[in-house]
């Protein structure tokens, strides 16, 4: 197997190429703690950064995901101080306009785009910031859905605005103006609470196995799946 | 890197046969065929795989031969020389585990009064929660009732559930997405802003509620935010390593471990629950798992330890499609939303050998049988795999459909040169779920006074098999409940001396059934370094 150079905090290991760099940190002999979580590219919690020889430009990637290259110089940022809002969506007037006074330093955006730069989800960071500063939660909500938090957007902001959680914000107000309007799950919801179902499942539940198997087998299964 | 050469001749077969596919109807299988596939193929059949308990509660049961080592373990701490009288933190509800259920526990606890530490191995939400793709189950359309929901999920059990379990199950279902839709949580919606739902295999109803992709993550992001948005201390990176009785027998508290100093802290708590969730990282019978980091089992070895029954965890589910091809993907999970959108699974000759709607164990078998009898498709690594054919999703979709649908799946093949909305994905089972788990009541009670079990560490609610969708509802069902439940009983206080007495006889068994080299458990991190390496760690 042909082997590539990394360099893991600038120490160089000799690493099998197609490793990618979380296997690559195991087989140098690191038995990770922090920087390691579901090793399939869905927590965030295996940011990397790094340089390769001779470009200039700061990289970024899931440790989890992104196969090591020859010349790769890299460190992990398992964690990373930001600014996160407390508040109640119950008691919050306007969640709109609460947006101001929850994260004020919103309005300091440089519109730099190091932050769109560094997102290993390839994420617009910059213009779904820009879709909050205009206040639009369906935008933000759409632009930012597949944010992990691994919070190297924060890490580059000069404005130093934490963009992970500003979207995080963004999206809950959104999907909560969503159920007050349609409050979908209610009319079921309410139905349980008033014990219409109670009886009917006290059945089931005392009933044997045979004739529970009889009732499986014969029920009718649903044509259309989506 | 897309598909090497050799998997091109088998992809071809597959888009060949896709047309007369497309529309056709697999027949399902009789209640007999079903039984007969699964003696004949499903892992947990194998004898060899398991063997029976020589200490605790379950003593002469047979499990899994990877958690016996554990559940037959040692303690990390000396019971004889650990401290008692130094408490690092007090509580009236330690939450162990941070993860779906263990947010959703502690939210309760705290919404009920009491004072609540969350403390957690990883950071909080690393959990198999985050990764969750397909859907929450709930019977919310009108079509649909908690009825129909029970029948499925005892049916997908094999009749094994706890009817109580179940009962909770499907009744507390449709209160949860209401939760979350109230939290927050930005649901796939129809035009008309009511919910979109799909049928994943097993249920019989349109009853699954997604979030794209991502329906773990945008519900865990969701409640990881509300947990920090109370009053509620959370300690990261401390993994539990036993837990504590007073001399009343009543669960009392727990000793922690800090990973990032390496020190032992005493926590007395009113009481503890448990949300640890499962084994896959234990990597049963060898096989790849979908599961994070940290599902090593740490719950049900300190609860055995403690002298909690356990129930059903020789039942270990393996989900039918796991990712085959490329390598550095083995074992991630594609969720079955896929079939549910009319994804075919085709072997090696271009041919369907299961309707895809059957339920987990079923599904799975079949493969294990297309590969061992000669149907599989080899990859250059040696491993074997089906086609799950997704390009169909925009064939019957229309164009577009896969990317915007299933975005997360999507960009994660692109890193490796693969599309899958015009090429199939090769996948094989993998080691997805423990379906039983700490025996416990509706309220998340163990046998153990004061100590409460909520989500994947519990057993019983799934019986032996559990369907897609009912693990997500299952964590914030049980996590809501046993949070209440211990909030009320912490009430009445654990004031008796603090013993590690139970781990004292616990040594004793283990001498006494000839034990000489117990392993140390809980395991807390799987050991992954390479040979090569520990060669050279030895001087």
């Amino acid at each position: 197997m042909s082997r590539v150079n990394i360099f893991i905090m600038g120490k160089r290991y000799e690493i099998p190429e197609g490793y990618t760099i979380m296997r690559a940190f195991e087989y140098a002999g690191y038995r990770l703690i922090r920087g390691c979580g579901c090793r399939a590219g869905a927590c965030g919690a295996c940011a990397v950064v790094y340089r390769t020889a001779g470009d200039y430009r700061l990289k970024s990637g899931l440790a989890c995901q992104t196969p090591v290259e020859e010349g790769m110089n890299l460190t992990q940022v398992p964690f990373f101080p930001a600014q996160k809002a407390v508040y109640d969506l119950n008691r919050i007037a306007d969640p709109v306009a609460e947006f101001c006074r929850l994260y004020p330093e919103l309005s300091r955006c440089l519109g730099c785009n190091v932050c769109t730069k560094i997102c290993p989800q390839g994420l617009d960071v910059m213009y779904y910031i820009a879709a909050a500063q205009r206040k639009d939660l369906a935008l933000t909500t759409e632009l930012s859905f597949d944010c992990l938090m691994c919070g190297l957007c924060a890490a580059r902001c000069p404005a130093e605005i934490a963009q992970f959680n500003v979207a995080m914000y963004a999206r809950r107000v959104y999907g909560k103006e969503l159920a007050k309007k349609y409050s979908y799950a209610r009319r079921r919801a309410d139905e349980i609470r008033r014990g219409v179902y109670n009886d009917e499942v006290r059945r089931l539940k005392e009933m044997d196995r045979q004739s529970l198997k009889e009732l499986y087998d014969r029920r009718d299964i649903v044509k259309a799946k989506y | 890197m897309s598909y090497p050469e050799n998997l091109r001749d088998s992809i071809d077969r597959v888009k060949a046969s896709r047309q007369a596919r497309l529309g056709a109807e697999f027949p399902r299988l009789t209640p007999e065929e079903k039984t007969a596939l699964l003696a004949a193929f499903h892992p947990d059949y194998r004898a060899e795989s398991k063997r029976e308990l020589r200490v605790g509660p379950n003593r002469g049961e047979r499990v899994p031969q990877e958690l016996a080592d554990l559940l037959e373990g040692k303690s990390w701490i000396d019971p004889d020389r650990f401290r008692l009288d130094r408490v690092d933190y007090e509580t009236d509800v330690l939450v162990v585990g941070g993860g779906g259920a263990g947010c959703t526990a502690a939210l309760l606890a705290w919404e009920h009064g009491a004072r609540v530490l969350l403390a957690t191995k990883l950071r909080l939400g690393d959990s198999n929660t985050i990764m969750a793709e397909g859907g929450i189950a709930a019977a919310t359309e009108p079509e649909d009732s908690p009825m129909l929901h029970y029948l499925d999920t005892v049916g997908g059990g094999r009749y094994e559930n706890v009817p109580e379990l179940v009962e909770a199950l499907v009744l507390d279902a449709p209160l949860v997405v209401e939760w979350l839709e109230n939290l927050g949580v930005v649901f796939d919606r129809r035009p008309d802003g009511s919910i979109l739902t799909h049928a994943p295999g097993g249920h019989c109803r349109r009853r699954s509620h997604s979030c794209k992709d991502l329906t773990g993550l945008e519900i865990m992001r969701v409640l990881r935010d509300e947990v920090r948005n109370k009053d509620i201390e959370v300690m990261e990176f401390c993994a539990v390593v036993e837990l504590l009785l007073d001399e009343n027998g009543n669960c009392a508290g727990a000793v922690l471990y800090n990973f990032d100093n390496q020190e032992y802290l005493l926590v007395r708590a009113g009481a503890v629950i448990l949300t640890t969730g499962g084994m896959g990282r234990l990597h049963i019978n060898e096989f790849p798992t979908s599961n994070h980091y940290g599902a090593t089992a740490d719950g049900l070895v300190v609860a055995y330890r403690a002298g909690a029954p356990l129930l059903y965890v020789d039942a270990v589910q393996y989900h039918p499609t796991g990712v085959a091809w490329p390598d550095q993907m083995l074992g991630y999970l594609i969720t079955e939303a896929l079939r549910a959108h009319g994804a075919h699974l085709v072997n090696a000759r271009g041919e369907r050998f299961i309707n895809e709607l059957e339920t987990r164990d079923a599904v799975a078998s079949a493969i294990i049988r297309e590969c061992r009898e000669g149907r599989g498709v080899r990859t250059p690594t040696g491993t074997e795999g089906v086609w799950l054919d997704t390009p169909m999703i925009d064939l019957i979709g229309g164009q577009g459909k896969m990317t915007r649908q299933f975005t997360g799946i999507c960009k994660r093949f692109e890193r490796y040169g693969i599309d899958v909305s015009s090429d199939p994905i090769l996948v094989y089972p993998t080691q997805h779920y423990q379906n039983g788990g700490v025996k416990h009541d509706p309220q998340g009670k163990t046998a153990i006074p004061g100590l409460f079990v909520a989500g994947e560490v519990g057993g019983g609610v799934h019986g032996r098999n559990r369907l897609g969708a009912n693990s997500l509802v299952d964590i914030f069902v049980f996590g809501r409940r046993a949070g209440a439940a211990a909030a009320l009983d912490a009430r009445d206080g654990r004031s008796g001396k603090l013993t590690l007495e139970h781990v004292r006889r616990f040594h004793r068994e283990l001498q006494k059934a000839g034990i000489r080299e117990p392993v140390t458990s809980p395991l807390l991190i799987p050991d992954y370094l390479s040979a090569g390496h520990k060669a050279r760690q030895h001087v």
